[in-house]
């Protein structure tokens, strides 16, 4: 039986020389937190099953010290490696997997521009492509979406992009069941109302969409503990948890975090 | 010196990194000629089986003289289905047919593809498997799985939706449905075996 999968989350800003890692809360406010390659290493050895990078800056520079960070990596992290942010088509996504990368995931220009979701899939395989999406719980007026019903009341999700800085309008469970049929090999579910809260994952949101689709969703937004991940994975189909601060602030290892849900009676690799 | 076979079809950073990482002298190749100094040669693989064979195809005769004199031989995912005479990913195409048996696709009600890490059940010991316990996790990328007409070719097996050949091992011709190279210590336990056994 697979394992569920706990995946560090490492957010990059990638306009100093060799990157860093930075965290947002409510994805605004950035805090300090290592370097990339270091980081991606303590986890590796840590029990990760698996490093995703997202650069979360907007320089032309960036594609550079992005296939840098990922080439260091490589030499020492022998988990898959995911790169995300700013992913804009099949060059710049072919640029992540020469350097080392195993999938890219994309957000932004999948929106605006869907087929990019099957050009990476039939050019690298459905495993190797990753869409991101950012959900954000709307209430009131909720005409054509997909409802669903959270402890708050019932409200629709709307799908943001630019990393949150600007929202399309859009329903992010519809979108969610058309980048599967696009071509998408897995779902990164991140909750914007609960990303850097503290508060735990957004169940509601991520029960939903897991539980429609066939591929793999990995939730994200809110995990400060790993009561939030037994959570997630005994009340939601979700493949796989990712984290940020929670790791990086040393609050909690991976390895801690593997074995209390072990105990749990959650299939996880110790 | 470790020949890494280079026919085109993606990225061989991990596998070369995982290699040099376990001690070995890993050599990315692209000429069949380069196969005669090998020690000891890695087939890795990504992409559809009738793809895969199109471009492994200059290599066949010298991987088949090279396997015939002993050479240590590691396939890695794609790398292991070639070794069989045919897939259902790819109908009308042929494997190297080094093993007897089929490629079928993954039994439906399981997530297709198995992606993701999974235990072994070890079904005979072999070397390649040296200080690999049962319930050992490895990494999984793949939609179909070999079934060899020869079953005691089977070194270890997972499961997802039935037993899936995780591991053959035959004379000095080994191969893992998963990815060592990305499967953490334990991965790099089996590479580190195979580099072993080219120096025999």
């Amino acid at each position: 039986m697979l394992a569920t999968r706990i995946i560090p989350c490492l957010d990059c800003d990638l306009g100093v020389p060799g990157g860093r890692v930075v965290k947002g809360i409510e994805f605004k406010q950035i805090r300090y937190a290592g370097i990339p390659w270091e980081l991606a290493e303590k986890y590796y050895h840590d029990g990760a099953d698996e490093i995703v990078f997202l650069d979360i800056t907007a320089s032309h520079e960036r594609r550079e010290t992005m296939v840098e960070v990922i080439k260091k990596t490589s030499e020492s992290v022998f988990v898959p490696l995911a790169v995300g942010g700013g992913i804009k088509n099949v060059e710049e996504a072919r640029a992540a997997f020469n350097a080392g990368a195993d999938k890219v995931a994309v957000n932004t220009a999948a929106l605006q521009r869907p087929e990019l979701i099957s050009e990476i899939a039939e050019r690298y395989g459905s495993q190797a492509c990753v869409v991101a999406i950012d959900a954000k719980r709307r209430f009131g007026d909720g005409a054509g979406k997909e409802l669903v019903i959270t402890p708050e009341g019932q409200c629709w999700f709307e799908c943001s992009f630019y990393g949150g800085r600007k929202f399309t309008g859009l329903d992010a469970i519809a979108w969610a069941r058309k980048a599967e049929q696009l071509g998408a090999g897995e779902i990164l579910l991140t909750s914007m109302d609960r990303d850097g809260t503290y508060d735990g994952f957004d169940i509601p949101l991520t029960g939903a969409v897991a539980g429609m689709l066939r591929i793999p969703v990995i939730a994200s937004g809110g995990c400060a503990s790993p009561d939030h991940m037994r959570e997630v994975f005994h009340k939601t189909k979700a493949a796989a948890a990712l984290a940020a601060s929670i790791f990086h602030f040393d609050e909690w290892t991976v390895e801690e975090i593997k074995r209390y849900l072990k105990q749990n009676g959650i299939n996880v690799r110790i | 010196m470790i020949a890494i076979v280079d026919y085109g079809m993606g990225n061989l950073f991990s596998i070369y990194n995982a290699t040099m990482h376990v001690g070995g002298s890993p050599q990315v190749i692209q000429e069949p000629a380069a196969l005669r100094e090998a020690d000891g040669i890695i087939v890795p693989g990504v992409g559809a089986f009738g793809k895969c064979m199109e471009h492994l195809a200059r290599f066949r005769e010298g991987l088949f003289q090279a396997l015939e004199q002993g050479t240590p031989l590691l396939g890695i995912c794609i790398g292991l289905q070639v070794l069989f005479e045919e897939s259902e990913e790819s109908p009308g195409a042929s494997g190297l047919g080094w093993i007897k048996g089929r490629v079928v696709r993954l039994p439906e009600g399981v997530m297709i593809p198995q992606m993701g890490w999974n235990g072994l059940f070890i079904r005979r010991q072999v070397d390649i498997l040296d200080g690999i316990e049962l319930g050992d996790m490895f990494y999984f990328v793949h939609s179909y799985h070999c079934v060899p007409e020869d079953e005691s070719l089977v070194a270890a097996t997972t499961e997802h939706g039935a037993d899936v050949t995780a591991v053959v091992a035959r004379d000095n011709l080994c191969a893992t449905q998963f990815h060592p190279e990305k499967s953490g210590e334990k991965g790099l336990r089996i590479l580190e075996n195979f580099v072993r056994s080219t120096r025999c």
